[in-house]
Formats: structure tokens, C-alpha cells, sequence
């Protein structure tokens, strides 16, 4: 009976610990998988991307054992802070909104953002400077925002719902423009080449991505955004109360920066050196 | 709580949409129970299979299909249907209205079939020209038979017009999510939502039960 009984709590204590252990080095990360080349999915379903192969290699670096779950874009803060996953990794940018309710890690990649029209559109051959960073601000931003507000006036304009694209457009930097949110960039991409919207507004690189993939003669016009509305580069979303993660993220992001290795998925994902 | 005034404003757009398909879908509901009832065989199965694709297929395809899969075909988009499918509020309305239609004649077409013989021999020994027959005897009896099923399928309708959101419209469902994007917290927000759309039921539901009363001869 007392063997029995010995054995019933050694074997109690054995699982305790090996759960401990698995829980401890086990990470679920949330992404899209419907933001190419940030995150996607191949005929088959299985999710691939720049952020999908960039996990892989942060858990290694980790020492973690990691699994990607799928989460729709809209529901990706409140499934985090549900605990459906421990982090995000999903083209989200930095912002102090964001801030507010999650952690960010150091970004690990920065994007810019862009206007996108149809070849032929009456916004193309706008008179703008290249780029402009508002956090930076100055005559060259004002003068370009000034531009936008009169060439937008009265036009709708597509974004992906609960993005920094989207604060941007209801920030009134550009003037009251009409603005139509989507549950997904593919949907943006669709009413754009169908010209329910004239002009949409996302990363720059999923246009590029889509005009490319589909063969539309989807153009990018105006400047490229980065900065205010647009925050500070694309990091790991984690929550508040989770800073042992967050240290984590950040070490392994440490090294995969030195080693070169953000650089190389982003040349291979992004066609250039996207990495921060 | 700063959000209420909101989602009560969407909720405007929610009662249109689910009042305008309603109506429109009446109309469809009736001409194609009548269609089923024809004895020409090709009208029949018209009837017949648009009920059974509409029916057998979900709310969510078919407006997905009316709303992104026209709008991929090139030669509509250069017609004039284009003026109409390039707002999703027309196309939200063609797609609830055909849906809630099919559903329509499948009650509509149940209730006239109850209809006894012995009624229809009698009016017409009574000498009752058809025309007669059908607006005095039949479809009065008709609508009082279909009532339960018809005030059932008002809530459905009701309910499927959520999906309205998932073609950028800001219904109910549209701005509660736009709601939870800004403010992460869909429990209170969906919650604040579903109540809304209870009450609607319960409004519709009582008309249902008062319409009923009001027909019943017994």
C-alpha cells in the first residue's frame, strides 16, 4: 500500500515537473497569415513569411518551443490578452494607442507605408517629396500633407480595419477623407483593382506584393509615410504583465540582428534590408 | 459605456437593411410560391432550384459572391449593373433580399398547399370568379398559416444582417467591432450588441404574436 502510494506521488511530482518545464519553453505566437510578404499562407495553408521564419529562428535563439497560431487581424490584441497566445508577430507597428493596452518588444523590422492607385487615376503624378516622417515634421511634411488634402478631397480611400493606415486617415492630417476599413489587406487589394475605392492605403510592400502576384496595374503614388501615426518600426506585442518574455524577445532579437539574420529573411521577403 | 450612442446609431442602418430586404423579399417570396404551384414545368423547377441553391448555400458565400466575385468579371463592371453593384449597400440589399426570398416561398408555398379543397370547392359553387378566390379566401388563409414561420424567419433575417459588416458596411455588428479594434474589449462591447439585437427580436416577435391574434376567426 505505501509502495503503491509512493509510487502514485513520485509519478504526481514527475509530471508536475515535466509540465513546468514544457510550459516554461513552450510559446504560442498569434500572426494573420493574410499580410504578405510580413506573414501569408501557400496554396497548401501552411503559413509562411518573413515574421513566420523569423519566429522560428527567435525560439531557437530562445531555446523555446514554439507554436503559431492563427488569429484574424481584428481580434489580435484581445486574443493576446486572453491568453490564446503569449505573443504577437504579425506586421504590427509600435504605437503609444497600442501601448496603452500591450508591450512591445524593440522593433525588429520597419516598413513604409504608401498611398496605391490604379494605373490611370487621376491621384498619380502628385507633387510630393519621396518620403516624409512626421515625426519629424517641418515645412517639407506640411507643405506634402497640404498637397494630399487637396488631391484626397471628397475620394474614399480602402484600409485594413484597426491599423495604423486607418489612425492615420481619421487623424484629419489629410483633410475628411471617406474611409472604408476591410477585414483583410486581400480585400483592400480586390476593391482597389475593382475601383470601388479610389485610392487605398497600407504597407507599401503589399502592394507591390499584390501587383506583382496578380499582374494589376496597381501603382504606388504620393510619399511614403513613416513615423507619428505610423509608430516606430514593427515589434513583438506582448502582455504588460509578461516581462520575463519580453526580455527574452528582446535578447534573441539582439541576436539575430548581429548575426545578420533579420537582414538576410528581409532581402529574401521584402527584396531589400527591411530589418531595424 | 461612451460607445452606446454609437452602436445605437448603427443600429439604424441594421433595422433598414433587415426592413428593406424584408419588403422586397416579400414580393420575390410570393412570385416564386406561385411560380411553384404552376403547372408548367419549366416555371416549376425556376422556382424549384432557386430556392434549393439559395437555400443551400450560406448568407456569407452569397454575399461575398455578389460583392467581390461580380465585381472580378470585367464586362460587369463596364455595364450600367455596375452603378448598383458598386455600392456595398445595394449589393448587401440584393443579397439579403434573394436569401430571405427563397426562405419566403418555401413558407409561402407550405401555406397555400394547406389550404383544404373543400374550401376552394365551396367558394367556387358559390359562384366566386378566381381573382376573387385567390385575394378574399386564399390569401388571407394563407398569410394566417404562414405567420409563425414568416415571424421566425423576420429574426433570422434580422440576425443576418450582420454579415452587412463584412462588406464595409457600419451596421451593429460593423461599428462594434470598429469599436473593439480601438478599445480591446469585445466582452463588454458584444455584449452591449447582442442586447440590441434581442430587443429588436422581442419587438418583432410580439408583432408576430399580435398579428396572429388578430387573425385568428376561431
Amino acid at each position: 500500500m505505501k509502495n503503491i502510494f509512493k509510487f502514485i506521488l513520485s509519478s504526481v511530482a514527475a509530471l508536475m515537473l515535466l509540465f513546468s518545464t514544457a510550459q516554461s519553453d513552450s510559446i504560442k505566437i498569434g500572426t494573420e497569415g493574410a499580410y504578405p510578404p510580413w506573414n501569408a499562407k501557400d496554396e497548401s495553408g501552411k503559413l509562411i513569411g518573413f515574421e513566420v521564419e523569423l519566429a522560428n529562428w527567435l525560439c531557437i535563439y530562445m531555446k523555446a518551443d514554439c507554436t503559431l497560431v492563427e488569429q484574424d487581424w481584428d481580434g489580435m490584441i484581445p486574443g493576446l490578452i486572453m491568453r490564446k497566445y503569449d505573443a504577437i508577430m504579425a506586421g504590427m507597428s509600435i504605437t503609444g494607442e497600442r501601448m496603452k493596452t500591450i508591450n512591445f518588444s524593440q522593433g525588429y523590422a520597419d516598413e513604409v507605408a504608401s498611398l496605391a492607385v490604379m494605373k490611370g487615376s487621376s491621384l498619380e503624378g502628385m507633387d510630393t517629396p519621396k518620403a516624409i516622417n512626421l515625426s519629424i515634421g517641418g515645412s517639407d511634411v506640411k507643405k506634402a500633407l497640404k498637397t494630399l488634402t487637396a488631391a484626397l478631397a471628397g475620394k474614399t480611400i480602402g484600409v485594413q480595419t484597426a491599423t495604423i493606415h486607418q489612425n492615420f486617415l481619421e487623424s484629419g492630417d489629410v483633410g475628411s477623407v471617406k474611409v472604408r476599413t476591410y477585414k483583410t489587406q486581400d480585400e483592400v487589394n480586390l476593391d482597389l483593382a475593382a475601383g470601388r475605392i479610389d485610392a487605398a492605403l497600407a504597407a507599401a510592400v503589399a502592394f507591390t506584393d499584390y501587383a506583382e502576384k496578380s499582374g494589376k496595374p496597381v501603382v504606388l503614388v504620393g510619399p511614403t509615410f513613416s513615423g507619428g501615426a505610423f509608430g516606430n518600426g514593427v515589434g513583438v506585442g506582448i502582455r504588460k504583465d509578461d516581462t520575463d518574455l519580453l526580455k527574452r524577445f528582446n535578447k534573441a532579437i539582439n541576436t539575430a540582428r548581429k548575426n545578420g539574420k533579420i537582414s538576410e529573411l528581409a532581402i529574401k521577403w521584402f527584396g531589400f534590408d527591411a530589418s531595424m | 459605456m461612451d460607445s452606446l450612442p454609437r452602436l445605437l446609431n448603427a443600429t439604424k442602418l441594421t433595422i433598414e437593411l433587415t426592413l428593406v430586404s424584408l419588403f422586397f423579399g416579400i414580393f420575390v417570396g410570393v412570385f416564386f410560391a406561385i411560380l411553384r404551384t404552376s403547372k408548367v414545368k419549366t416555371l416549376y423547377y425556376i422556382s424549384y432550384y432557386y430556392s434549393y441553391i439559395l437555400r443551400g448555400t450560406p448568407l456569407l458565400v452569397q454575399i461575398f459572391i455578389i460583392y467581390f466575385g461580380l465585381a472580378q468579371v470585367e464586362w460587369i463592371r463596364e455595364s450600367i449593373l455596375w452603378i448598383f453593384l458598386k455600392e456595398p449597400y445595394s449589393c448587401a440589399i440584393l443579397a439579403f433580399t434573394l436569401n430571405t426570398g427563397a426562405y419566403s416561398s418555401e413558407i409561402f408555398r407550405s401555406a397555400f398547399e394547406t389550404i383544404s379543397k373543400g374550401v376552394v370547392e365551396a367558394s367556387q359553387s358559390l359562384g366566386l370568379s378566381k381573382i376573387i378566390i385567390f385575394f378574399k379566401i386564399k390569401l388571407p388563409i394563407a398569410i394566417k398559416q404562414s405567420l409563425p414561420a414568416y415571424g421566425n424567419e423576420m429574426i433570422l433575417m434580422l440576425k443576418g444582417t450582420s454579415l452587412a459588416s463584412t462588406v464595409t458596411l457600419l451596421d451593429l455588428t460593423g461599428v462594434a467591432k470598429h469599436i473593439i479594434s480601438t478599445t480591446f474589449r469585445p466582452v463588454e462591447v458584444f455584449i452591449v450588441a447582442g442586447s440590441i439585437y434581442l430587443i429588436m427580436t422581442f419587438i418583432i416577435h410580439n408583432f408576430i404574436k399580435f398579428l396572429e391574434k388578430r387573425y385568428d376567426y376561431n
